[in-house]
């Protein structure tokens, strides 16, 4: 083989390694939620302070429902800081932020309230039937639910505070409907 | 505490690797022996550190150290004492430091047994491994630390996946990656003949008990896997051409090639560039399969969590084939070929054709593997590659292969005579012919297995034939039986070592055969009381139990099942881990060996009356484990020492 072509040995390995730098950009887990832009399901709760805590009471408002769990971490050990932080810049902008616990202990679940100090409505799913509801596959899982009642976006992963900001300020920007039945 | 005192020992481990490395180089550029050895003490230092760090790990999975992220994310209170000591390696960050650890030990010792022996090559095959360590452990501190502390610290773990929960965890990790590991030795020493221009078989001599050992473990890994897919998971297979699977196959088809082509250079000096490209492809394979297990670039049920460790590994990757395929062309001229091809009928061209189909298996593979991410590449459509085309394009390669697998070993060298082609496969040739026969008047049903059985009886008739002819001889000499064939395989331990490693390869083709050409199933629905029957078996739905284990709960069914001739009960059940959002079956199976019984709890009434089951019987399976144990024994007999030449 000639000097200079004894080179392209080598070479013919790069289209391999550029493929494989592409395949970062992609993500195989990427699978649609079928429940974008369809309604909400509801759902009526006891929350772990005792009051009732329902999806129905919040029409009107930006629902962000986060689905999390005292053994989930790192995620929900980096997100609860930002829900809690977000609940507390966007409630009077008519954001709402529910915490819905699964499968998990009660007493577990109140440390975990205490240790990170949150403050937005929180109730365990006894059961686990809204987590079914929602198709929740694992923990943590958010969904964003608009004016309506229509869930627009779902998250996978710990929600972080760009996510949380782009989410929220779309939604809340959005006209109220006017109330339902009155 | 932990989490500082383990980081701290993994940056002192990176510095020394990289100093090691560069001590190594220079050393091997300046020829002086003081750097050599200073680079020797680095490697054995780096090797005390990483022992260090993985004990360390170890007592924090012990004591329940929550503070360590990596712990409190892969054990809980209620994990068994041996899933805590494995759960260490359940997870991206705790493989790594186990992998680390057994290069660190394959160095320390290649470095205390070859000193001697290779000194030329001594510096740059350091300079290789340390330099690989010294990567594996950038990833460690950089990438993926396994000591990262959290806080504030949880009250509990998070738990190990429960499908790690198994005594295959215990054994398939270590195998596998003291094969993965294991091919960095021959690569360390080609790269040395390449860099050092010593270019014949000296490198080779070395290496071969090394890759020997590597390809052993590369195969037990393998095949333990096969049998904790079987048995955990729970759809009766064993083999899924998932990516990862396919990611731990390729070095294995290639390092096979390896094997067989390097017998060749030793015999006739020919394929010296061809076998360092294969040791080169080899452990390429091996750090593409890291890439691809811990990139998440491909979805798969082995797949560990993504991060930064996938850009770190392809950069690697891109490094390790750039340089190599680079020596390789700097010393194209040296490395034309001395030898050549005399006939086309020789035990050469036997040899070349074997490579010609390992390492054609190994791109269809490769492509398979990858079509995923091309087809999104170029056409931006999402597609996935299943067993079906990998079945279809391997099968006819495999089976080529075991014909080879009796021709290779008896055909003579340069030039077959029509004699020497009668006297060695007229019988063997005439034992296939009948077997087919035999197999199809007895029902064998498909084509493709009465094939695969017939080409394995030629094979299994010319090593009995070999063997059988060898101890009449000796026989002849007046020896007794018993000692004719113990001194025959003692004496030629390399060749027969072989022969016994194909007889267990040919029992694992029996038991793939028989399980994809005769292996049925059924699934019923079944009130209490009420029974399923499947080839002669009665299973009868007797009830459904509860009970609690210390991390999960678990509800047990109970069938009652007969053949005829014999009762008994079995319990598959299905287990409830409360970090799960879905339950984990538990199989239950009865081996056997033409069949097994293999029985997975589907859904249940809550109240006991009515359970799905799915029923398999499984034929031929347990000759794919025994085919293991087998291919273990013709290992160990190739790797005994070489007799030393009487002078």
């Amino acid at each position: 083989m000639s000097r200079l072509l004894r080179w392209l040995v080598p070479l013919a390995a790069v289209p391999v390694l550029a493929l494989l730098a592409y395949a970062f950009r992609l993500d195989p887990r990427e699978v649609p939620s079928p429940l974008l832009g369809r309604p909400a399901p509801a759902f009526a709760l006891t929350a772990f302070d005792g009051r009732p805590l329902s999806l129905a009471e919040h029409r009107g408002r930006v629902v962000v429902v986060n689905f999390w769990a005292s053994w989930c971490f790192p995620a929900c050990y980096e997100e609860a800081p930002v829900l809690e932080e977000g609940w507390r810049r966007w409630q009077e902008q008519g954001v709402t932020v529910v915490g819905i616990n699964i499968q998990d202990t009660e007493d577990r679940a109140r440390k975990f309230l205490a240790d990170f100090g949150l403050t937005f409505p929180n109730a365990p799913d006894p059961g686990g039937r809204v987590s079914i509801e929602y198709g929740v596959y694992g923990v943590p899982e958010t969904f964003f639910i608009d004016r309506r009642g229509y869930i627009r976006h779902k998250h996978v992963g710990a929600v972080t505070e760009a996510v949380f900001r782009e989410q929220v300020e779309r939604l809340a920007r959005e006209p109220a409907p006017p109330a339902a039945g009155t | 505490m932990i989490p500082e005192l383990g980081q701290g020992t993994l940056f002192v481990a990176l510095g020394l690797a990289v100093l090691g490395t560069g001590l190594a180089v220079a050393g091997g550029r300046t020829g002086r022996t003081a750097l050599v050895e200073s680079a020797q003490h680095a490697a054995l230092g780096v090797f005390a550190l990483l022992t260090a760090a993985f004990v360390l790990l170890v007592y924090a999975f012990l004591t329940f150290d929550f503070s360590v992220r990596y712990v409190a994310h892969n054990t809980n209170l209620g994990t068994p004492f041996w899933y805590r000591i494995t759960g260490v390696w359940g997870a991206l960050e705790g493989s790594l430091v186990l992998w680390a650890w057994m290069l660190a030990l394959y160095t320390v010792v290649v470095a205390a047994r070859h000193r001697e022996r290779a000194r030329v090559f001594h510096p740059w095959v350091l300079a290789t491994l340390l330099g690989v360590l010294a990567f594996f452990v950038s990833v460690m501190t950089l990438a993926a630390p396994p000591f990262t502390r959290l806080a504030p610290v949880p009250a509990d773990g998070r738990g190990l996946n429960p499908l790690l929960e198994d005594t295959g965890m215990i054994t398939h990790p270590v195998a596998l990656y003291l094969g993965f590991t294991g091919f960095t030795v021959p690569f360390a020493y080609a790269v040395a003949a390449l860099v050092t221009g010593r270019l014949g078989d000296d490198w080779i001599q070395l290496t071969r008990r090394w890759t020997l050992t590597a390809w052993y473990f590369l195969s037990l890994g393998l095949l333990i896997g096969g049998w904790w897919s079987y048995h955990v998971l729970g759809w009766g297979g064993y083999w899924a051409w998932d990516p990862v699977e396919n990611a731990a196959f390729m070095p294995w088809l290639t390092g096979t090639a390896f094997l067989h082509s390097i017998m060749i250079q030793e015999r006739r000096r020919m394929l010296k560039l061809w076998n360092l490209a294969l040791v080169i492809l080899t452990f390429s394979l091996t750090l593409f399969g890291t890439f691809l297990t811990r990139s998440g670039v491909i979805a798969s049920v082995h797949a560990f969590t993504q991060g930064a460790v996938g850009a770190f590994f392809l950069g690697f990757l891109a490094l390790v084939v750039l340089l190599s395929l680079g020596l390789l062309a700097w010393r194209w001229d040296a490395l034309r070929a001395q030898g050549e091809l005399d006939s086309v009928v020789s035990r050469e061209s036997a040899f070349l054709l074997n490579n010609l189909l390992l390492v054609g298996a190994t791109f269809t593979v490769f492509f398979g593997t990858i079509f995923p991410l091309l087809s999104e590449a170029l056409r931006g459509v999402k597609v996935s590659v299943g067993a079906p085309f990998f079945n279809q394009v391997n099968v006819p390669l495999f089976l080529g292969l075991i014909f080879l697998m009796g021709v290779g070993p008896l055909i003579a060298w340069r030039r077959a005579s029509l004699d020497n082609l009668r006297r060695n496969f007229l019988g063997p040739v005439a034992a296939g012919v009948v077997a087919a026969a035999v197999f199809h008047r007895l029902g064998a049903g498909s084509a493709l297995a009465v094939l695969a059985l017939a080409l394995t009886v030629f094979v299994a008739a010319t090593i009995a034939l070999d063997i059988g002819r060898a101890t009449r001889a000796r026989l002849r000499m007046g020896e007794r039986l018993p000692a004719a064939v113990l001194g025959l395989l003692v004496r030629h331990h390399r060749r027969y070592g072989g022969f016994i490693v194909h007889l267990g390869v040919l029992l694992v083709a029996v038991g793939v055969t028989g399980s994809q050409a005769w292996s049925v199933q059924t699934e019923a629905t079944l009130e209490r009381g009420q029974a399923a029957e499947l080839a002669g078996y009665r299973f009868r739905f007797d009830r459904l139990d509860a009970a609690e284990a210390s991390n999960h709960f678990k509800v047990i069914a109970t069938f009652s099942v007969s053949n005829g001739r014999s009762t008994g009960a079995m319990h598959p059940a299905k287990k409830f881990y409360p970090q799960e959002t879905t339950p984990i079956a538990a199989v239950d199976y009865r081996t056997g060996l033409v069949e097994d019984v293999y029985l997975v709890l589907g859904d249940f009434a809550r109240d006991g009356s009515r359970a799905t089951v799915k029923i398999q019987v499984n034929r031929l399976v347990t000759w794919i484990w025994i085919g293991g144990a087998v291919l273990t024994l013709g290992t160990a007999l190739a790797l005994l020492p070489e007799r030393r030449k009487a002078a």
